[in-house]
């Protein structure tokens, strides 16, 4: 509980940024747009249509879609625009807060009384005076309706800019998700609402301080706003201190873990240290690249089949030192070493259900599966891997459901799906007596978990020298433990306590 | 201005005026017509007969689609609308004040727009014209009945000192005394100031009683143009005979039976 309290002020504050940014933002955009759609029926249509038809879109999509775009427009300028983190989520939130504020705007302006504007025109009013005189005041109390709405949804959709590496209260909420520390996620969920309720009352007493014309409590309303805002700026203004250096994750405990080693062997070594965790495993590598990242663990094959797009078939070790040529050559991204364990896709049955029908491997699995339910992580199924299993082995399932990692392995308990696409270093395959099926035709290559360092610090002596330790240090049976000490339903460790004990087990030189 | 306050209003001038509007109706159809500078001019017409159209187009709030109008022999297009619109008082059909602002500060808008400073003693001084408290200056026009906002719909129009005024039917929410009291007290105005005015109106006796000339409309034309004694001798015409038959019925009947008694 102290652990994720102790995590909230600051999240808060990179909250209350981001959110008031996207505000202002889309304040700017959405203000013209309105009186331009106000004035032009035909303007109206095309920006009330795109604003809903951006509203359509899930806010976690759209902030997804921000990735590949800002990626391609940061190679048309040849790099520089960041692709991750603030920038996409700024845009994204943006575009997601016009729709309240223009549909406010414009039906408010059209519903302005006619004879109030031929007034303003027979008293001699330029057109801008007119709106500064007589329509902005007028509609300010129907517009600041529509901000009030925009700012809630800003601050609620917030919460999912974590996904795309964008520090906010989304993180506890995911990360509890995921480790299925429920503290963290009511935390995370208590802070953003709490958040958009005192933002929400505030907007609401300008609101009406508007309609009952009381300038005074108006600016003090807003007042209060600015006022937060600025102190989470100064709250974020950079510290003092060495070298500031992103540390990346994918969405489960494992990489979580492995985050804070990495993190506690760099601060010991002076960097000053955040986390980017969160990041879909397809982004993860590009964010890497293009240095938004600085460092992170994937899986061998992850990048052999995904990034380079090479079939199953040599040994691990091929695959790591193949991997780790091509990462060099094509991206000046340094493969620091193995870390000793392997994380790969295993098939896996309740045991006693195995045992009942006779499976053992993958073979006898394609034979059985068209009466067994499939529950695999949220990107299996779109995965390499599993065209090539379903292609050596001609596998077709009843069904098959994504989950995220945590409720699949509920459902394989709970009897809903039959069969999962396990991660064999994970801690619940022995405490769930679950059966890992064999793989004969090696169609799923190996995924030994791999140390992978940004072009900008691939010849950083410094920080290869402070993680350098790590390299074949972590055994399978060690990594399973400290995942199910995160995992598990009762007696929940942080991915941060189960980092450590896991580099006391290693007798690893522990962090400051 | 007071160059402009005390010398006599411009004469108004409509060459072949004609308004069609988009959607085909023709509100007003070649009128052509000279209003002679001071006079007090009552344009009389049955509903939808063209009268707002032809006063909205004086001060250009709407364009016409053919001929020109002139006041004091220059034409309306010379100028830049908003400059045109603040030397003309004009006084709304259907009232227009400015909801978010108080009625002093409507009372003042167009002296803010030439760029005078707020002046509570001239806003008290037209509060005191229209027969209305001064404490009212501070409230809001929703605070007000529909004829006090009607009132202050026309001491808006009388704040920046015009030399020609258009109403539009300026007192048509009042009740009978004080529209009477008004009708004089801008009767005597017109008078004072040396004002040009037309009025548009519906009430034949009021145009019979306040006005030098009374223009009758009808589908756009002026089809009857005479002073108000000529009007009640039966020299108007067929069209204005029979609107001013009404008053006079009416009056008769009043005086029958007041000798009754
Ligand atoms: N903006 C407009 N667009 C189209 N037609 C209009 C418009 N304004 C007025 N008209 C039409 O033009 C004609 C004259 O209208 P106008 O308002 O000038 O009449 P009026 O004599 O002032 O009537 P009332 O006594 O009812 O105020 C009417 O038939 C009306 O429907
Ligand atoms: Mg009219």
């Amino acid at each position: 509980m102290n652990e994720a309290l102790a995590r909230v002020p600051g999240l808060l504050a990179q909250h209350v940024l981001l959110s008031a940014a996207a505000l202002l933002l889309g304040l700017a955009i959405a203000l013209p747009l309105t009186i331009w759609s106000a004035r032009n029926q035909a303007v109206a249509r095309v920006t009330l249509g795109f604003a809903s038809l951006v509203q359509t879109i899930p806010a976690l999509a759209l902030l997804a879609l921000f990735y590949p775009v800002l990626l391609f427009f940061s190679g048309l300028v040849g790099g520089g625009i960041p692709a991750l983190g603030f920038l996409p989520s700024l845009l994204a939130l943006a575009l997601y807060a016009l729709l309240p504020i223009l549909r406010n705007g414009v039906t408010g302006l059209a519903n302005l009384d006619p004879a109030v504007l031929q007034a303003a025109d027979g008293v001699g009013m330029t057109a801008r005076q007119k709106l500064w005189m007589v329509e902005a005041p007028l509609v300010a109390p129907v517009l600041m309706a529509g901000i009030r709405t925009a700012a809630v949804w800003t601050i609620g959709a917030a919460t999912l800019s974590t996904t795309v590496g964008q520090p906010s209260l989304g993180d506890l909420i995911f990360a509890g998700l995921q480790t299925q520390n429920w503290t963290l996620v009511v935390v995370g969920c208590l802070a953003s609402a709490a958040l958009a309720m005192v933002v929400d009352a505030l907007l609401g007493l300008a609101e009406r301080s508007i309609a009952a014309r009381r300038k005074g409590r108006f600016w003090t309303s807003i007042g209060v706003l600015v006022a937060g805002v600025l102190l989470a700026l100064v709250s974020m203004l950079p510290g003092s201190g060495g070298k500031h250096v992103v540390i990346g994750a994918k969405g489960f405990s494992e990489q979580y873990i492995l985050a804070r080693m990495i993190g506690h062997r760099l601060e010991a070594a002076g960097y000053r240290v955040s986390y980017r965790e969160g990041l879909g495993s397809a982004v993860v590598f590009n964010a890497l690249t293009s240095n938004d990242i600085d460092v992170y663990v994937d899986y061998s094959g992850t990048i052999w089949t995904n990034e380079m797009g090479r079939k199953a078939g040599p040994g691990r070790a091929q695959i790591v030192n193949g991997v780790a040529q091509w990462a060099m050559r094509t991206h000046h991204v340094r493969l620091l070493g193995a870390l000793g364990f392997e994380n790969t896709y295993a098939f896996a049955m309740r045991g006693d259900d195995a045992k009942r029908r006779g499976i053992t491997s993958l073979t006898d699995l394609a034979r059985q599966a068209p009466q067994l339910n499939f529950g695999t992580d949220l990107e299996f199924l779109d995965r390499p891997e599993w065209k090539q299993v379903q292609q050596a082995y001609g596998m077709h399932f009843r069904s098959a459901h994504p989950y995220t990692p945590s409720f699949m392995y509920r459902a394989l308990a709970s009897k809903r799906v039959d069969v999962i696409s396990a991660f064999s270093s994970d801690g619940r395959i022995a405490k769930q007596h679950l059966k890992v099926l064999t793989d004969p035709k090696h169609a799923i290559p190996g995924y030994d978990a791999i140390l992978m360092v940004s072009p900008d610090h691939a010849d950083d002596a410094k920080m290869i020298a402070a993680l350098k330790p790590l390299v074949g240090r972590i055994p399978i049976g060690l990594m399973r433990q400290a995942n199910y000490m995160v995992d598990r339903s009762t007696d929940k460790k942080s991915p941060d306590a189960a980092a450590r004990w896991l580099e006391h087990q290693i007798r690893l030189p522990q962090g400051k | 201005m007071p160059a402009q306050s005390h010398s006599a209003g411009p004469s108004v001038t409509f060459d072949t005026v004609t308004k069609r509007y988009a959607n085909g109706t023709l509100a007003v159809d070649g009128v052509s017509l000279e209003v002679a500078a001071g006079s007090f001019v009552a344009l009389v017409g049955t509903s939808g007969s063209g009268k707002s159209t032809l006063l909205k187009m004086v001060n250009r709030l709407v364009e016409p689609t053919g001929g020109s109008i002139a006041i004091g022999g220059e034409p309306v297009d010379q100028v830049p609308a908003h400059l045109l619109r603040r030397r003309i008082g004009y006084v709304f059909q259907n009232i227009g004040l400015f909801p978010h602002l108080t009625v002093g500060e409507n009372i003042a808008i167009g002296l803010r727009l030439r760029g005078e400073k707020h002046n509570d003693a001239r806003v008290a001084e037209l509060l005191d014209l229209i027969e209305l408290p001064d404490d009212v200056a501070g409230r809001r026009p929703d605070a007000l009945s529909g004829g006090q906002r009607q009132r202050v719909g026309v001491a808006r129009a009388l704040a920046i000192k015009p030399g020609l005024m258009l109403m539009d039917e300026p007192f048509g929410a009042l009740d009978p005394v004080t529209r009477d009291t008004l009708g004089h007290a801008v009767r005597r105005l017109h008078g004072t100031l040396g004002l040009t005015t037309i009025m548009v109106t519906h009430d034949m006796a009021e145009a019979l009683l306040f006005a030098d000339r009374v223009l009758v409309m009808q589908h756009g034309r002026i089809v009857a143009d005479a002073t108000p004694h000529e009007m009640l001798s039966g020299a108007g015409g067929e069209a204005a005979d029979a609107l001013v038959a009404v008053p006079r019925e009416q009056a008769h009947a009043l005086a029958k039976i007041e000798a009754g008694e």
